[in-house]
């Protein structure tokens, strides 16, 4: 739990020497407390206490970071159970699961790994992929999945999951990655005392693994004792309701500082069938999971997935918004059509992208309407015939263009008089309602 | 070592509300549908069994539809002609309820009769949509609720510009009423307390908080709707109303649903793409509180019913 300024106060020196910068130690502890300065200002914090507030201002839930030579994944670090509170900051990594002994892996991975989707101005793509010991590596052929980890490395620069059982054959494969932070699957009751020797040797991540959560907080707490900090959880459960009742207890328990089980969960979404993958993925997505392992790369399922876990951690207090300005799209000449909308970034890039993939040029005036939809503004009085005239005067369009005409969305039809009042030597039109319908718009209507 | 489990405690609940009426109750359907009556957040079954699992509607509509999606013009054949009919095949691929969806260019007589062909070909609950303009709406629904008295139709959609019309025949003939606010606790709470004031019984609200897709603002629904749910729970009773929500009218709304060519290959193959956008803007609702989710697709349906059990069983 985090300390109150004067529980902090109590652990300064409480001589009010001033090198830090404030007047009093108190002072400076408010700040601390605030998280608006760093203990490292005062030169005199005893070890005792600095150990007490470096555990105190530990987040409840550790941050993991699984990392290659190409590219990181941060999960953990959460503080609130609904989004609403305060914002779920680290978004759950995507990994796809894939055979060792699997005589494609290196093409699928390949083409996995070239993966990337487009989401309001944003590429998305897979977080890494989780290669599983099957076959003869899960018996103990070290062979087998050493190979498969060296064709994998040659074809993605992403970061890994190991999953297997045996001790030495992980050990073998995590020697071929060296300076990453990969993550292994998995220890429990019986084999954790091995694993947890394999990633403190190559300072892997270890994902816990125990039928209930009372189970796994003592195993947490054995391999913590060994040497290991950087755990994940692997919750268990049968079915959606399960790991729903198990991850949301997990979480609450977490938040109240409960340690051993105090690390980001991982979730197979394909353990009751690939008819189910989807919507298994999408719980735990919503429901709390810092891992989310799928075993079909399948792009219709992937994009959705992608798009979910950017709308459950967007920050609910900041809509995601566009720079109000004049966007040029496919280079608009003086006679192409003037379009107005709202700066909210789902509506810009609706609008945007449609008109870019039809190839007809157009001038976007994004008005500054504090990052909201078309309609959403126009109730809120944030989209009306004064913004949309300041817009067009201020970003001075007309002189850009040879036409002074402007398109309206369809969904603000009634604008239309006063925003020709507004602007009495511009024609005003009103467009159609839906983007995907602008570029017949534009063919037919604006000739 | 054993944990304590932490479990929330809660002075309030959302209500147990029943739509649809069995002969023996005044109406003519075969079964009526119970939904609410949570005394925790969603599916929480360590701290509470649910009492009643959330429902699906397959939403139809009077007249064909010819802005929907070729992918749902495909599942639905023929029978989106003929709204008897196509409640039917609804029926059959699994609804809980029927909504009917009315149209402007139906005129009072149309509507009533297919609001009882759709009575007379299936035995669910219905839900009747007008047309979301609000003279329409009180012209079309009002010899609706007579010519249905005693059914337990929901009607809707009510907002806080037009409520009063359908409340008060709502009231009179013994229906339920939709109550839709954009996206706000306070909004919601407010048309609640508005109905509940003209003196509608509090087991005939369901409130609809207002959802936007997948990618299109779902994440604002889906955070109201877990305010929504833990108010009622901390006693507002002018929250404690089940919740409906539009996954599917929303879903297919969307470019992904309805655009199957010239759109980037990252998306994939179409018509998995426009199922997958519905069913995972509908699990995210159900796992936000949604107690009934309009759906379009029968293979949403299918993945959202299948869902459904898993996360009522304990
Ligand atoms: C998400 C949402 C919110 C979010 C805000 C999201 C945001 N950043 O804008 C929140 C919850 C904050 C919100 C608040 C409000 N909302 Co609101 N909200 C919605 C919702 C669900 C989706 C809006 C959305 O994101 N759409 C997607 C974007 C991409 O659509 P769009 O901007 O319209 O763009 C499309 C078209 O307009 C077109 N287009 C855009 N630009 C252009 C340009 C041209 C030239 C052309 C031709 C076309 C075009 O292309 C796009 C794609 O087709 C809608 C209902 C719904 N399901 O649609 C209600 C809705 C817009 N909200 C509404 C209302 C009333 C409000 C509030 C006033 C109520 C309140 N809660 O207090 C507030 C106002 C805000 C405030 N006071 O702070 C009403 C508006 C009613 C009306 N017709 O007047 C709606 C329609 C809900 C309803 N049915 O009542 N809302
Ligand atoms: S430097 Fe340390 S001891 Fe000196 S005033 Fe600041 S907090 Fe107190």
């Amino acid at each position: 739990m985090a300390l109150s300024g004067i529980q902090i106060y109590k652990m300064l020196p409480q001589t009010n020497c001033k090198e830090c910068g404030f007047p009093t130690c108190l002072a400076f502890a408010m700040k601390l407390a605030a998280k608006q300065v760093e203990l490292g200002s005062c030169p005199y914090v005893s070890e005792e206490s600095k150990k007490q507030l470096a555990e105190s201002a530990a987040p409840p839930i550790r941050l993991i970071t699984l990392k290659s030579n190409g590219t990181e994944v941060k999960v953990g670090n959460e503080v609130v159970m609904f989004r609403h509170e305060k914002t779920f900051y680290n978004k759950p990594g995507l990994f796809l699961r894939v055979k060792a002994s699997d005589p494609d892996i290196a093409k699928k991975v390949a083409q996995a790994d070239a993966y990337k989707v487009n989401y309001v101005g944003m590429d998305f793509t897979l977080n890494g992929f989780a290669i599983e010991a099957d076959g003869d590596a899960s018996t103990g052929s070290a062979q087998v999945l050493s190979a498969a980890v060296k064709a994998v490395r040659e074809v993605t620069k992403r970061p890994l999951i190991l999953i297997g059982s045996d001790a030495a054959a992980l050990d073998s494969s995590l020697s071929l990655l060296v300076n990453e932070s990969t993550l292994i699957y998995a220890a429990d009751s019986s084999n954790y005392e091995s694993l947890a020797d394999v990633a403190k040797k190559h300072k892997a991540v270890l994902v816990v693994k125990a039928d209930s959560l009372d189970d796994l907080a003592d195993l947490t707490q054995k391999i913590q004792a060994k040497g290991v900090e950087d755990m994940v959880l692997d919750l268990g459960g049968k079915n959606l309701s399960e790991w729903l009742a198990r991850s949301t207890q997990a979480r609450r328990l977490a938040l109240k500082n409960f340690k051993p089980l105090g690390y980001p969960s991982i979730f197979f979404a394909a353990q009751n069938g690939l008819d189910k993958e989807a919507v298994y993925a999408a719980q735990a997505i919503a429901k709390y999971a810092g891992f989310v392992v799928i075993d079909t790369f399948a792009p219709e399922m992937i994009y959705p997935l992608l798009v979910l876990r950017e709308n459950i951690y967007t920050d609910p207090q900041k809509p995601i918004q566009v720079q109000p300005g004049v966007y040029e799209i496919n280079s608009p000449k003086p006679e192409s059509p003037v379009l107005v909308t709202t700066n909210f970034s789902i509506t810009y890039f609706a609008v945007a992208n449609e008109v870019e993939g039809s190839g007809l040029p157009a001038w976007l005036v994004v008005t500054d309407a504090e990052g909201m939809s078309v309609l959403t503004a126009w109730a809120a009085g944030k989209f009306d015939a004064e913004r949309i005239a300041k817009a067009i005067k201020g970003f001075d369009v007309a002189s850009k263009v040879s036409k002074k005409r402007i398109v309206l969305p369809g969904h603000v039809a009634v604008l239309s008089g006063e925003v020709e009042e507004e602007l009495s030597d511009w024609e005003v039109r009103v467009g159609p309602r839906e983007a995907v319908d602008l570029p017949a718009f534009m063919k037919q209507a604006l000739n | 070592m054993p944990i304590e489990i932490p479990k929330d405690k809660w002075a309030g609940s959302i209500k147990a509300i029943t739509i649809g009426a069995t002969s023996a109750e005044g109406g003519t359907r075969a079964k009526a549908v119970t939904v609410g009556g949570g005394t925790t957040m969603p599916y929480l079954q360590f701290e509470a069994p649910t009492p009643n699992k959330p429902v699906i509607a397959i939403e139809i509509k009077s007249r064909k539809p010819e802005d929907w999606s070729p992918l749902l013009a495909e599942v639905w054949g023929e029978a989106m002609a003929d709204s008897a009919q196509w409640a039917k095949k609804a029926e059959e691929a699994g609804a809980d309820l029927i909504v009917l969806a009315l149209t402007v260019e139906d005129n009072p007589e149309d509507a009533v009769k297919a609001v009882k062909s759709v009575l007379g070909a299936t035995g669910l609950p219905l839900i009747v949509w007008g047309p979301g303009q609000a003279e329409k709406d009180n012209e079309l629904l009002v010899p609706i609720s007579e010519a249905t008295k005693g059914e337990r139709l929901v009607l809707g959609i009510c907002e806080d510009k037009n409520y009063r019309t359908i409340v008060a025949t709502a009231m009179a003939n013994g229906h339920l009423v939709q109550a839709r606010a954009p996206m706000d606790v306070n909004l919601s709470k407010q048309l609640n307390i508005l109905i509940s004031d003209m003196g509608m019984p509090k087991d005939r609200i369901l409130m609809d908080p207002t959802t936007g897709a997948l990618g299109y603002g779902m994440e604002y629904g889906y955070s109201v709707m877990e305010r929504l749910r833990l108010a009622a729970l901390q006693g507002d009773a002018m929250t404690q109303f089940p919740m409906i929500v539009t996954p599917g009218f929303e879903a297919w709304k969307t470019k992904e649903a309805k655009v199957g060519e010239g759109v980037p290959q990252a998306w994939g193959d179409w018509k998995a793409r426009a199922i997958n956008w519905e069913t995972l803007t509908a699990i995210a609702l159900i796992e936000s509180g949604a107690d009934v989710v309009v759906l379009r697709h029968p293979e949403s349906v299918k993945r959202i019913k299948e869902a459904i059990e898993e996360l009522i069983t304990a």
